[in-house]
């Protein structure tokens, strides 16, 4: 059981008409990690969720999540998977307890269970003061946030997220971000699609990179940052005026060309082996060169996403098809 | 893993996730049981929505009351001689033509329901397909009772005497509400078939106005040309009227009765399983 894994797509396919929203994906989610897919808008990251959570048909390629087929048994899919839309699936003509309260009896909840779940949900989302306040005076984040709460109502195991802090302010994602990791300390495994990089190296554990409907990359996020291309060393000196000497030194140790900003003393070393770094920093102490900030950079996932197709993280032309 | 399994009972404070045992957990499809106490979920909503939005209620308040005494008194001396003599066939007709006009409403508020990202989530949840279509139908019975017991007390007013007493009365009622809610899924089936709300307006317009007019609901039919008489015997609200006519004006329960019912069946066993395909589908 335990090896069978949380998802496990091979050749995914879906087809709009002459366009293939999604050509041949292969998908191995881990059980009780965070997988994120990472693409563009119209990459179609939305498309492969959605047929994986069985609102979408699958038009070619097969699909299990825990072992049960996606095509074949619809229905229990439904039970095994949460899923938070991009737009928030919450009924806006319902109070966001009534809205927990009808999802829970939906799914076979008795009517005191149901109303004790709703109640729990609010208070762990921080909803319980807008609980019964109908949901047009809530904000994006609020609304997020009951969209959650109500794809957790049986607790299911796999729980899709789909662009889950798009449009949300800075804090508001962060929270959310606590928010998703907490689910997968429950031991729920979570696959959540993003057009963020940070977001992307922030949460997942893997991350799989989608460009026009096909992966063109998996793997750790650092580990996709590495296989771009090398870290580099960043110092500032405490005295600039040491920016020669320190730059002499570096070329001896290294043999690299460091890159220079005389006005401010500092200097960009590209580092064929990070571990290479002390060297460095040990020469120039022996110099007597003092330092007053140190870093070592790793490339970001803008650079990786560009190293990787070719072009940047931009938007499809098309449009995202599964809407 | 030592945690003992206690989750069926309380899935939200149990420790943690188990996958194994949520797999186990898992049925094909959902029992009789289980989809009874969705599709009364269902009517729940509906019904929290009615209360929001009472404008909804508006035709069936305002078309009992206009198109009763309008029909009465403009047709009344023209067909049958005096308002009161037209009375005990035009009550019925109108009855069946106000629940017709409900049914209508049932099929663009669905679609307009469908758009909303809710469904998105109805969609995704383990419930079965009919919940969703059967829900604000039941919620419908409503509208209908109100339509038919509004009509009636019109009727009423303006001098009509059913023949049939309370209990004919309550029978015809009764058969209204069951008509109106089997040919709703005709329109619910449209709802789910069409683009857009207004396109739903539009094809059941051109329904329901010759299902109403090429009737019996208000001539005889027996003063239309022979080809037309024809359309008016098979058309199913013709039974209806004539059935609700027997249980008001004699309080009879006829062969027409039975007509009527068997038709309601055959409407329900034809458009529900086509409605609950269609909307399927749409995902």
């Amino acid at each position: 059981m335990a090896d069978l894994g949380a998802v496990r797509a091979e050749n995914l396919v879906k087809e709009f008409g002459d366009f293939r929203a999604v050509d041949g994906i292969d998908l191995h989610v881990r059980q009780g990690e965070i997988f994120g897919v990472l693409g563009p808008n119209g990459a179609g990251k939305t498309t492969m969720l959605r047929m994986l959570a069985t609102l979408l048909s699958i038009d070619g390629g097969h699909a299990e999540i825990f072992g049960v087929d996606v095509r074949r048994e619809p229905h229990r899919i439904r039970q095994l998977v949460g899923v938070t839309g991009q737009y928030a699936s919450v009924d806006e003509d319902l109070t966001a307890r009534e809205n927990l309260w009808l999802f829970a009896r939906l799914q076979g909840l008795t009517g005191t269970r149901a109303k004790t779940i709703a109640g729990e949900l609010l208070e762990r989302f921080g909803l319980q003061e807008a609980a019964d306040r109908p949901l047009s005076q809530f904000s994006g984040g609020m609304r997020r946030r009951l969209d959650l709460a109500s794809s957790l109502i049986t607790r299911p195991p796999l729980i899709f997220l789909d662009e889950p802090t798009t449009g949300l302010d800075p804090r508001t994602r962060g929270q959310m971000w606590d928010t998703i990791r907490e689910l997968v300390t429950d031991g729920s495994t979570i696959l959540l699609t993003t057009q963020y990089l940070d977001e992307a190296d922030q949460l997942a554990d893997r991350v799989a990179v989608i460009d026009r409907g096909r992966k063109v990359a998996e793997d750790t996020p650092d580990a996709l940052k590495t296989q771009v291309g090398d870290s580099t060393l960043q110092l500032s000196l405490a005295d600039g005026s040491d920016i020669a000497l320190a730059a002499n030194i570096v070329r001896r140790l290294l043999g690299e060309e460091p890159v220079l900003t005389p006005e401010s003393g500092r200097m960009n070393i590209p580092l064929p082996d990070p571990n290479r770094a002390a060297d460095v920093l040990i020469g120039l102490r022996e110099a007597g060169l003092g330092i007053s900030s140190v870093s070592v950079a790793k490339p970001t996932l803008d650079e990786v996403f560009l190293a990787l197709t070719g072009h940047g993280a931009v938007d499809e032309p098309q449009m995202e098809a599964a809407r | 893993m030592t945690t003992t399994s206690t989750m069926t009972e309380t899935p939200l404070t149990a420790r943690r996730v188990d996958p194994s045992a949520a797999v186990a957990r898992t049925t094909s499809r959902s029992s009789v049981r289980e989809v009874w106490v969705q599709v009364l979920a269902m009517a729940w909503r509906a019904l929290k929505k009615m209360r929001r939005k009472p404008e909804q209620f508006f035709d069936v308040l305002i078309q009992p009351l206009l198109f009763t005494a309008m029909f009465a008194f403009i047709f009344g001396g023209a067909i049958s001689g005096s308002v009161s003599d037209y009375l005990p066939v035009l009550i019925p007709g109108i009855l069946a033509q106000t629940a017709l006009t409900v049914c209508m409403a049932t099929g663009v508020q669905l679609r307009e329901d469908m758009d909303k990202g809710v469904f998105d989530r109805f969609k995704s949840l383990p419930i079965a397909r009919v919940a969703p279509l059967a829900g604000p139908m039941i919620a419908d019975l409503i509208r209908y009772g109100i339509a038919s017991v509004l009509t009636l007390v019109t009727g009423l007013a303006i001098g009509y005497r059913p023949g049939g007493g309370v209990l004919g009365c309550v029978g015809g009622v009764a058969l209204t509400v069951i008509s109106g809610w089997s040919l709703a899924w005709i329109f619910t089936w449209l709802g789910t078939m069409a683009r857009s709300a207004q396109s739903v307006q539009g094809i059941s317009m051109m329904i329901m106005f010759p299902l109403t007019f090429l009737s019996n609901a208000f001539v005889p039919a027996e003063t239309l040309p022979g080809w037309l008489q024809v359309f008016v015997k098979v058309n199913p609200v013709s039974h209806v009227v004539s059935a609700v006519r027997d249980l008001f004006n004699d309080g009879a329960v006829t062969a027409e009765v039975g007509w009527a019912v068997i038709g309601c069946v055959v409407v329900v066993v034809i458009f529900a399983p086509l409605a609950v395909r269609s909307y399927s589908r749409k995902m």
